[in-house]
């Protein structure tokens, strides 16, 4: 019996190990191991943050048991006091210390709020610019200056600022590349604004997280980052293709349906995502002259 | 997903073969199809067999008049506690379904289909805030407030029946769900436009708007019960500032209630007008914009989560001045807390959806607001371990409750300072990070303070106390379970793990959704075990009674009468002269004998019970079914029966009955005639057989 719990131990041990080992490598595919400015600002600013609340939990986890047990109905050792119920010193150290942890986060808040924000172009060279449309189970990239698009594959090059506008042609969807930056909705009839940027070349998984559907897990691209000379030799490629994406292909992407591998159009229809946002409503949202 | 073909249109509506689970099994016998089909089958076993019990021993008609019918506010509470009950057993097995689906379907398709899947987390969700939290706790407030501020009924006995059974046949809806046709996938926040009929034409979404709406209007009703009770049944003496601290926080959660039902109301009811008649209000076309839902949506849905937690904020106010032996400390700054929770409740909602592309000003104003929140719940926090300070500290199980409480809210709390700065929000918005904070929030919250105020009054409802060493191990599940299921999501969400996913293909975020799978079994063995502990309470009731009605060395009003409490509960209304007046007649030198004869009785109206309010209810419900499947005509009837049944119940004449004081009298003589023979209990042994519901008072 014993012999047989031991085998079964010596065997566990290495499976406990890579259990632990996975459990880091999960958090390598979020913003605490970031590849850009943005996920880098916005992990320092959760580090910041969770060490100021370490003083506001930390009170709490440490005399909630302290005070139960040290006034345990059997330790009679203690005072006793049954009407005590007010005291404006406890009264000052409840109130004015979370309250000035409050004003200092608030301040701290305000102040990230407005670096981190979305729209907030990047520092830098001229951005590239991307137009993101929101499909059932896919993404579909447009890059407006190549004339290019792709679907489920987000081409940038690193160290450069990248500025995506994002419109859905179907409900609302949801952008996040975790180890770049933030999420920002995507609306029919609507256009919000992400400014993401690679600090070097890599592969970063970027999703959809609003649910859409029965191919919402599915919902996943890539964000490949490449060299500025890998990149342009990547649009040279891509322009060179034969594919188009026209209204006809259009319909048969607007279709609910999960795509298997990424897809690249070397011509695009001219102003497309115009005509998604208009045709999902946009007139009627903002005063943008109506695309013809 | 399965289109089905209407049988008889003119009859059935939409409805078709395909709806059943049962054909649909039988035409695909898939492991997803098998489960939707058993869980339909017990839903249909369970009444079957619930209503051949109640045959076999003859007990429709005590049920009917005794229970169902009812207007006293005890019976409804406990109602509403049964169905919170009911519905937990169901959204818990839907959890654990969920979470071995995440386990499983780790690149590997698992066995739920993408479809079945996303009806489980939309009818966990649903079934757990509108027809789980909020029943646990109007029926908890139902039952104690009355008691607490010495009044013998709720302000609108009929509407609060009424209020019971729209939410019973709300819950109804939830359960026809799974019997006949689907649910929606929509997740219980049912954003459009993906509810809308374009992109989810089937009854699912139908089912979600009329059973929420029913929900809301119960609820609305409930509020504005709760509201004028305390406003206006007060017993002499009671000023605003001499009420208990849970009677304060129901006034604050029937407030909440009040102005946060509403927009939800309204919100369904515009997709509605979407749905069925083609308008445009949250469509993507012609002039439609969901974001007006989002707003209004969550001008309820953050008020929501205050009426959640401020009642259960109540309870552990209760429990930890008990259980502390002392009185509350900070009972003026608890007041303020709560208040001022309250107030900012309504003014941080689009902390929902910081990514909804608005300006970085209005994020940052209302990620302020949201941390100012913070302050008042952390005086709170503070003030409940102020008051065990030189107290006594009893480890009873709501007491355990209480410090795993707040040990744990803290946690949630650290998270969600985390979540209301925008720019961390925009990293976890969507992921498991914030699925681990709100249940961080709602479990150790509102769960644990409900499963607090269960054990805590459960003795003053039923004049027995629950089973202790029962009572300990579910709290250990609960608690041991909540850490293993919830901690690992926190993780996950880190990770970018996003919410709602059927199948994860990133092979490292294995190792947690193991874990978080042992955690839903052990919530699921902490959920057996309070049935155990229910069953093995029954069994040795004998040995358990407390009928003098003060096991706990209780505070307030309601443990000065017994247990259970008469019907009217007072045999006179008692005077108020302080902030714990039972404790203090008890404990007081100079003090009147709360146990001592009244000087005079008299006569007392009671409501009797109503059967129009019960009708009401059911055929809303009808009324909604018949929405739901196209029975136009089956709705029309239903509605024209619930103006019949207000009609009617207008012109009823005879609603109330009057017990002459004598019988008050001999009721309360012979009880009191009990109560100096029972013995009465230190502290120490009140968790022993002893106890007989009589305090040692220590001089």
């Amino acid at each position: 019996m014993f012999v047989r719990l031991k085998w079964s131990l010596s065997r566990l041990a290495p499976l406990s190990i890579l259990m632990g080992l996975g459990g880091c490598t999960a958090l390598s595919h979020g913003f605490f191991n970031p590849q850009g400015p943005v996920a880098g600002h916005e992990r320092d600013l959760f580090v910041t943050v969770s060490i100021v609340l370490l003083f506001v939990a930390g009170p709490v986890l440490l005399l909630t048991p302290l005070f139960a047990w040290h006034y345990r109905l059997s330790n009679r050792g203690d005072a006793y006091r049954p009407k005590w119920n007010f005291s404006w010193w406890v009264e000052g150290l409840i109130w004015i210390p979370p309250a000035g942890i409050v004003v200092g986060l608030a301040v701290l808040l305000w102040h990230w709020t407005q670096i981190d924000d979305p729209y907030r172009r990047l520092p830098g060279a001229a951005p590239v610019e991307v137009q993101a449309i929101a499909l059932d189970w896919k993404w579909v990239f447009v890059y407006p200056d190549l004339g290019v698009a792709s679907v489920d594959r987000l081409t940038i090059p690193a160290g450069r600022p990248v500025h995506i506008k994002l419109t859905s042609g179907t409900v609302m969807q949801s952008m996040l590349i975790p180890q770049l930056a933030g999420q920002i909705y995507a609306m029919g009839g609507m256009t919000t604004e992400l400014n993401i940027q690679a600090h070097r070349p890599g592969r970063f998984r970027g999703e959809n997280t609003q649910y859409n559907g029965v191919g919402f897990q599915q919902q996943k691209f890539d964000v490949v980052a490449v060299s500025p000379a890998d990149y342009d030799r990547w649009a040279a490629a891509a322009r060179r293709g034969s594919r188009t994406l026209d209204a006809q292909t259009w319909r048969r992407l607007s279709a609910r349906s999960i795509i298997t591998r990424p897809v690249e159009f070397a011509h695009v229809t001219p102003n497309l995502f115009e005509h998604v946002v208009a045709a999902t409503g946009g007139m009627t949202h903002s005063p943008q002259k109506a695309v013809r | 997903m399965t289109v089905s073909v209407p049988l008889w249109p003119a009859v059935l509506g939409r409805f078709g073969w395909q709806d059943l689970p049962f054909v649909r099994a039988w035409e695909n016998p898939t492991i997803s199809e098998i489960i939707g089909a058993f869980a339909g089958a017990l839903v249909v076993v369970g009444a079957v067999v619930v209503a051949a019990l109640l045959t076999r021993y003859g007990k429709w008609r005590y049920l009917w008049t005794e229970w169902l019918t009812s207007l006293d506010h005890k019976k409804i509470g406990i109602m509403y506690i049964v169905v919170a009950f009911v519905m937990l057993s169901r959204a818990l097995v839907e959890a654990v379904l969920m979470r071995m689906q995440q386990a499983v379907a780790i690149e590997n398709p698992g066995f739920l289909t993408p479809d079945h899947f996303g009806q489980l987390f939309s009818t966990h969700g649903s079934i757990m805030i509108f027809f789980m939290a909020m029943p646990f706790l109007t029926g908890m407030i139902n039952y104690v407030l009355p008691l607490q501020i010495g009044a013998r009924d709720m302000a609108f006995p009929w509407a609060n029946s009424i209020a019971l059974w729209l939410t019973i046949g709300a819950a109804g809806l939830m359960m026809a769900s799974l019997v006949v046709g689907e649910f929606s996938t929509g997740g219980w926040s049912g954003y459009p436009p993906y509810t809308e009929r374009t992109f989810s034409p089937g009854v699912g979404v139908d089912y979600w708007i009329w059973a929420v709406t029913l929900g809301s209007i119960g609820s609305t009703m409930a509020g504005i019960n709760i509201a004028c009770t305390v406003y206006k049944l007060r017993a002499p003496g009671m000023r605003f500032m001499r009420m208990q601290m849970f009677a304060w926080t129901s006034l604050c959660t029937s407030i909440l209630m009040i102005f946060a039902m509403p927009p939800l109301t309204v919100a369904t009811l515009l997709l509605a007008l979407d749905r069925y008649l083609g308008f445009h209000f949250f469509t993507n076309d012609l002039g439609g914009n969901m974001m007006n839902y989002a707003n209004m949506f969550w001008l309820f849905g953050h008020p929501e989560v205050y009426i959640l937690i401020l009642p259960a904020f109540g309870v552990y106010s209760e429990v930890v001045s008990t259980f502390s032996t002392k009185d509350l400390y900070g009972y003026t700054s608890l007041v303020i807390a709560t208040m001022a929770i309250a107030v900012l409740s309504f003014t941080v909602w689009v902390h929902h959806f910081f990514t909804m592309g608005q300006s970085a000003n209005v994020n940052a104003a209302f990620g302020i607001a949201t941390m100012t929140i913070g302050v008042p719940t952390g005086v709170k926090i503070y003030d409940w371990i102020w008051t065990m300070f030189r107290g006594e500290v009893r480890f009873t199980v709501p007491m355990l409750y209480a410090l795993a409480f707040m040990m744990t809210f803290v946690l949630g709390g650290f998270t969600g300072i985390i979540l209301a700065m925008p720019p961390l929000d925009y990293l976890v918005h969507n992921t498991l990070f914030l699925v681990a904070h709100f249940h961080n929030m709602l479990i150790p919250g509102l769960l644990y303070g409900m499963l607090a105020g269960y054990h805590y009054w459960f003795p003053k409802a039923f004049g027995f106390r629950l089973d202790e060493r029962w009572g300990r191990i579910a709290f250990t599940c609960w608690v041991v379970g909540f850490y293993l299921a919830f901690f690992p999501l926190y993780v996950l969400g880190a990770s970018g793990m996003a919410r709602r996913t059927q199948a994860i293909f990133e092979p490292s975020f294995r190792p947690w959704l193991y874990v978080a799978g042992v955690g839903a079994f052990v919530l699921l063995a902490a959920l057996t075990s309070l049935g155990i502990q229910l069953w093995v309470s029954i069994r040795d009731r004998a040995r358990t009674q407390v009928e003098a009605g003060d096991p706990w060395d209780g505070r307030g009003l309601e443990w000065s009468v017994s247990a259970p409490p008469p019907e009217y509960n007072f045999a006179v209304l008692p005077l108020i002269d302080g902030r714990n007046p039972f404790y203090d007649h008890k404990h007081d030198e100079g003090q009147p004998d709360p146990y001592a004869s009244p000087l005079a009785y008299e006569d007392i109206v009671v409501p009797r019970g109503s059967a129009t309010s019960v009708v009401i209810g059911l055929t809303a419900a009808v009324a909604a079914f018949g929405l739901i499947w196209e029975i136009w005509g089956l709705t029309i009837v239903a509605l024209q029966v619930i103006v019949a049944a207000v009609v009617l119940r207008s012109f009823g004449r005879d609603q109330h009955r009057t017990i002459p004081a004598a019988e008050v009298a001999r009721e309360h003589e012979a009880w009191l005639a009990r109560v100096r023979t029972t013995p009465a209990i230190p502290r120490q042994l009140e968790t022993a057989v002893v106890n007989r519901g009589l305090a040692e008072i220590v001089a």
